[in-house]
């Protein structure tokens, strides 16, 4: 594999990368709004029925095998380009360079590299439990999502985790996002204002819905 | 005005390179950058030491021979200037000045600030040019050109080929340097002919040469002594894209697809 990735070029592994990127992208937007059921005053039945039809629907399933491959991909082509961009200074400079653009897309690798150890827990936490790798806690059914989430948040110290985690990933998308529409070379005088000004708003509203619901749940449940 | 200077010697190629500490007094506030070197080095003769190997050519921006990463900065502290530029006055008085060749896999210092360029100079020969048949002189307007495209080819034409771009970037990515080379002929009718092999053949050779992956930080556009644009890279990753997807046959064998 290693020598496949090398013979593609710089360019092409990257609009790869984009691609994936603007998949997940997407991907959380579902996500999310599937979450945000969890906020209404129903003990979880809105939020179970949206789980019950993303567990059996065959669509869907077949979504999942792309979202998986979109997750694989993006970071494999990631840790690999940084590789390679490490290398490509092999003497570092003693003063650190004064570049005050793009601060976050500094820290890509790092943010990523959180999201993904997060991600791991996320995984054992429903995921793996919904496939049966994982035992459910005690007294609580594997595809009953609406207790294993209760349960966690009930946790402070996850709950916590949970929000900080957030605002990583909203660094991680905030150069993502228009970054992944400069790499597929689509930059425009009229669009590109646009494109980072969704861009941005796309990457406080996204995690803050997400943080919601812990702080919801330790605030006013 | 007076100065500490912190530079980076190095014997040649092969050697260990050191920071050296120097002091260096009554520099004018308008001389340029380079001409404080000539001074320093004047002294360093003087003393019978080693004078300090730098690049340096035209000694007014335009040839991008001039190099130095000063202060954490390609070409210094002032925007849009080359180090030959550069004026003292950017400095305060009693400032520590530290002096670093250009740092890349792909850009081998040679000795003390002089790093070896030939990389850029290959991505050109790759294919930088226009094949033109010899012959009559053409009329000059024969061929139509939208204003908005010379506008832009002239201002991606700017380049000088210094390397600022690579030196800036935290992957030392190629890419602005690329893209500028890309785009001025991309943008005209006569670099029409060849664009799919060139584009192709340039970014498989910057491949090659062990530039990083560009990440869109845009630290090259800032430091860019001539304000080359990022949009720039944009262009040719359209061009490369097209030129992939779209040309029949495999262009070029190296770089994959
Ligand atoms: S793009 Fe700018 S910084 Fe890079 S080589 Fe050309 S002139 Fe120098
Ligand atoms: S010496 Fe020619 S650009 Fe500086």
């Amino acid at each position: 594999m290693g020598n496949k990735l090398i013979s593609y070029s710089s360019i092409t592994k990257k609009v790869v990368m984009a691609l994936a990127g603007l998949f997940l992208i997407s991907f959380l937007v579902v996500h999310l709004g599937i979450n945000l059921l969890l906020l209404s005053n129903d003990d979880g039945a809105s939020f179970m029925v949206a789980v019950g039809f993303m567990t059996t629907n065959p669509l869907v399933k077949i979504m999942e095998i792309f979202l998986m491959g979109g997750f694989a991909i993006h970071m494999v082509i990631g840790v690999f380009i940084q590789i390679q961009n490490w290398l490509a200074r092999p003497v570092r400079y003693k003063v650190a360079g004064y570049s005050h653009l793009s601060f976050f897309s500094k820290y890509m690798i790092h943010t990523g590299a959180i999201i993904f150890i997060f991600l791991c827990i996320h995984f054992t936490n429903f995921y793996f439990v919904k496939l049966g790798l994982v035992n459910p806690p005690t007294g609580v059914g594997k595809e009953d999502f609406y207790q294993m989430a209760t349960l966690l948040f009930a946790d402070r110290f996850y709950a916590v985790l949970y929000v900080v985690l957030m605002i990583f990933l909203g660094f991680h998308l905030h150069h993502a996002f228009q970054s992944a529409f400069q790499t597929l070379g689509l930059s425009h005088t009229k669009y590109t204002p646009f494109i980072k000004v969704v861009g941005t708003i796309y990457s406080i509203v996204v995690p803050l819905g997400f943080a919601s619901i812990p702080l919801f749940f330790i605030f006013i449940k | 005005m007076d100065f500490t200077l912190k530079i980076w010697r190095q014997k040649n190629a092969k050697a260990k390179g050191k920071f050296v500490t120097y002091k260096i007094n009554g520099i004018s506030d308008s001389s340029s950058f380079l001409e404080m070197l000539d001074v320093f080095n004047d002294q360093q003769v003087t003393k019978g030491e080693d004078p300090v190997v730098f690049d340096h050519d035209c000694r007014e921006g335009i040839c991008g021979t001039c190099s130095l990463y000063i202060n954490g900065r390609p070409h210094g502290p002032d925007d849009a200037v080359t180090t030959c530029q550069l004026h003292m006055r950017k400095f305060k008085d009693g400032d520590t000045i530290v002096i670093e060749p250009w740092r890349s896999k792909a850009f081998p210092v040679i000795r003390d600030l002089m790093v070896d360029r030939q990389a850029f100079d290959k991505i050109i020969q790759a294919g930088g040019f226009i094949s033109v048949n010899t012959g009559g002189i053409p009329d000059a307007n024969a061929i139509l050109i939208p204003k908005q495209n010379a506008d832009s080819s002239m201002d991606a034409a700017a380049c000088i080929g210094c390397g600022a771009c690579v030196a800036a970037c935290k992957n030392a990515s190629a890419m602005l340097f690329v893209a500028a080379k890309v785009s001025h002929f991309a943008l005209l009718p006569q670099g029409k002919a060849e664009a799919t092999r060139r584009v192709q053949a340039m970014v498989a050779k910057m491949d090659e040469l062990g530039f990083g992956n560009c990440t869109n930080t845009g630290a090259c556009e800032a430091e860019c002594p001539k304000e080359i644009s990022i949009e720039n890279i944009a262009r040719m990753n359209r061009e490369f894209l097209g030129a992939k997807i779209g040309s029949q046959k495999k262009v070029v064998k190296e770089g994959g697809f």
